[in-house]
């Protein structure tokens, strides 16, 4: 499915590729090696941003060490340099997510970006009042807000998918409301505040039944498993770097070829153009078309470190280990009286969202890192979502490939200290 | 464990299990609504003022053990004060939970509410504690518009 990147993959043992090092893979991570508060740091904030491997940060170190320069426009062996290492990080995201073509690759600073690029430049020539735009009840503000922006401005309306009680979307209420009016049906791979892995494939191919385009949100996907967007079939794909082990500040949209070659520019400015003059301006092709400015060049190329750093770990190997992770979590956490999982999906991947009688997921967090043990409590940036389930705020923990049993186990019984303080 | 008993006090426990004046209050007639977005917070006040003087105070909402507590002990406290008198305890209770590490509270000017004196040593808490204070303050204002602790 997936094209491998990066080097170290071509010499991992295959006995090597049978057990997962996990001690090994935190030696790669800086961050990880300290006390918090006196305890060694257990960190479960992931889905918030995850750290950052070694090759990363050496990576974006070397570039302004040695290679600083700006991009696409000099004429200088630095400025050569650094527009290969650029181009370079490009061509490594299209083979992260299959993409048939790099041009289909569209820096940008996020994904909350990226969905506001395709809303602007994509969504909202097509749309005339009364028109619909299709998001799921459990979509992070960032696949909301964009949307209800677009329908203030257009007259649009936004309709939302349901989910049932586990936290998945219903898709039998999802193929009622894809109708004549639906214009693009925007949805999470997976959901930031339930776990919740969507059936996009299946999403996607009953929207193209009907001609309507689909946008998937892969924040919370692309750093635990496998993505392929040709397989998948989508016409945009957004993710995030600093989710993905990557710097923050750097995104990515894919957009399938077709529609990126009749989508205006998303803002104006020097290196989306051709030729400018007072009369008249001529765009560049895309994918430059949509980056006016001075890019971030370092964080596409530690985007693309971290890429190759997954990679020469395996995608597949990386989902199959936290899948075991999440299982063992799932059961510890669930021995806690008075504890309850928000989010009980079948098809789930690292989070785990919860509550506790008589305590706020505040006073969790609070409590947690005291014990040296981070993680998100609030509303997630998912208030929807929580409406739906009658909670104010959950406490989230949030898994990643280097996090271990021995964190899961600190981490049920500091749940237990804060039930013996509220209790 | 020192610091979160410092943090989370018998008292603030038990007006957590417990809240006071936990209820809408009819004929109010100063109302405030606040909410703190960072967190989701969510608070409303209902006052009751005569005579310059707060004859009933109430609250519901919903939020952390600090913010609860807060809230609970806030309507505790002021019942029976002039509005300037609560005017005043608020800015005494804003200065403790912000108050300099380094530099003692003046706790003789909140009385009970010295409870919360623990409270800034966790900066990101401070926000759940003021949040019921300046929830009543824009009540007592008789501000319209939501109160938020941004």
């Amino acid at each position: 499915m997936r094209a491998v990147t990066g080097m170290a993959a071509s010499v991992t043992l295959p006995e090597e590729r049978m057990t997962f090092d996990v001690e090994r893979i935190r030696e790669d991570f800086p961050v990880l090696r300290q006390q918090i508060r006196g305890r060694p740091l257990v960190y479960l904030d992931n889905a918030a941003t995850s750290q950052k491997p070694k090759s990363v940060i050496e990576t974006i170190e070397q570039y302004y060490l040695t290679e600083n320069s700006n991009v696409h426009r000099g004429i200088h062996l630095l400025s050569e340099r650094a527009t290969e290492a650029f181009e370079g990080a490009r061509v490594k995201v299209a083979r992260f997510l299959n993409a048939a073509d790099a041009r289909e690759i569209i820096f940008v600073r996020g994904a909350t970006e990226g969905i506001n690029l395709v809303a602007h430049s994509f969504v909202r020539p097509l749309l005339v009042a009364g028109d619909e735009i299709l998001v799921s009840e459990m979509e992070h503000h960032s696949n909301i807000v964009p949307w209800q922006m677009l329908c203030e401005a257009t007259g649009a309306v936004l309709r939302v998918i349901p989910i049932n009680d586990d936290g998945e979307l219903r898709l039998d209420e999802y193929e009622r409301l894809l109708g004549e009016n639906t214009r693009l049906v925007s949805i999470a791979h997976v959901s930031n505040a339930l776990g919740t892995i969507n059936p996009v494939k299946h999403v996607i191919d009953l929207a193209h039944e009907r001609g309507v385009p689909v946008l998937i949100d892969g924040a919370q996907a692309t750093p635990h498993m496998p993505v392929d967007v040709q397989a998948l079939g989508c016409d945009f794909y957004v993710c995030s770097g600093h989710k993905l082990f990557g710097p923050t500040g750097i995104g990515v949209v894919f957009g399938k070829a077709r529609h990126l070659e009749i989508m205006p520019p998303y803002q104006g400015g020097g290196d989306m153009i051709l030729s400018v003059t007072f009369e008249k301006t001529i765009y560049n092709e895309a994918p430059l078309k949509f980056e006016a400015g001075t890019p971030h060049i370092a964080g596409a190329i530690g985007l693309g470190a971290a890429i190759d750093y997954v990679s020469s770990i395996g995608l597949d190997r990386i989902a199959a280990y936290e899948d075991e992770l999440l299982v063992y979590a799932t059961d510890a956490i669930s021995t806690i009286p008075g504890l309850r999982i928000i989010g009980t999906a079948k098809e789930k991947a690292s989070i785990l969202s919860f509550i506790l009688d008589g305590a706020h997921a505040h006073d969790i967090g609070t409590i947690l890192d005291q014990e040296g043990i981070a993680i998100r409590t609030g509303h997630h940036c998912a208030q929807p979502v929580l409406r739906r389930f009658g909670v104010p705020a959950t406490a989230r923990a949030s898994l990643a490939f280097y996090n271990t049993r021995d964190e899961i186990d600190a981490l049920v019984r500091a749940i237990h200290k804060v039930s013996e303080l509220f209790g | 464990m020192s610091d979160l008993r410092e943090l989370y006090q018998e008292v603030i426990l038990d007006h957590n299990k417990r809240p006071r004046n936990y209820l809408k209050l009819e004929g109010a007639n100063r109302t405030a609504e606040g909410y703190n977005p960072l967190c989701g917070d969510q608070i409303t006040v209902y006052v009751l003022v005569e005579d310059d003087v707060i004859q009933e105070i109430t609250f519901q909402g919903s939020g952390c053990a600090i913010s609860k507590a807060s809230a609970s002990m806030m309507t505790a406290t002021v019942k029976g004060k002039t509005t300037d008198e609560a005017k005043g305890l608020i800015e005494a209770f804003r200065s403790m939970v912000t108050a300099d590490l380094n530099a003692a509270p003046d706790l003789q000017a909140v009385g009970k509410l010295a409870v919360f004196a623990g409270v800034r040593e966790f900066p990101v808490r401070v926000k759940c504690a003021t949040l019921p204070w300046h929830t009543m303050h824009a009540a007592l204002e008789g501000q319209a518009q939501l109160a938020s602790t941004e």
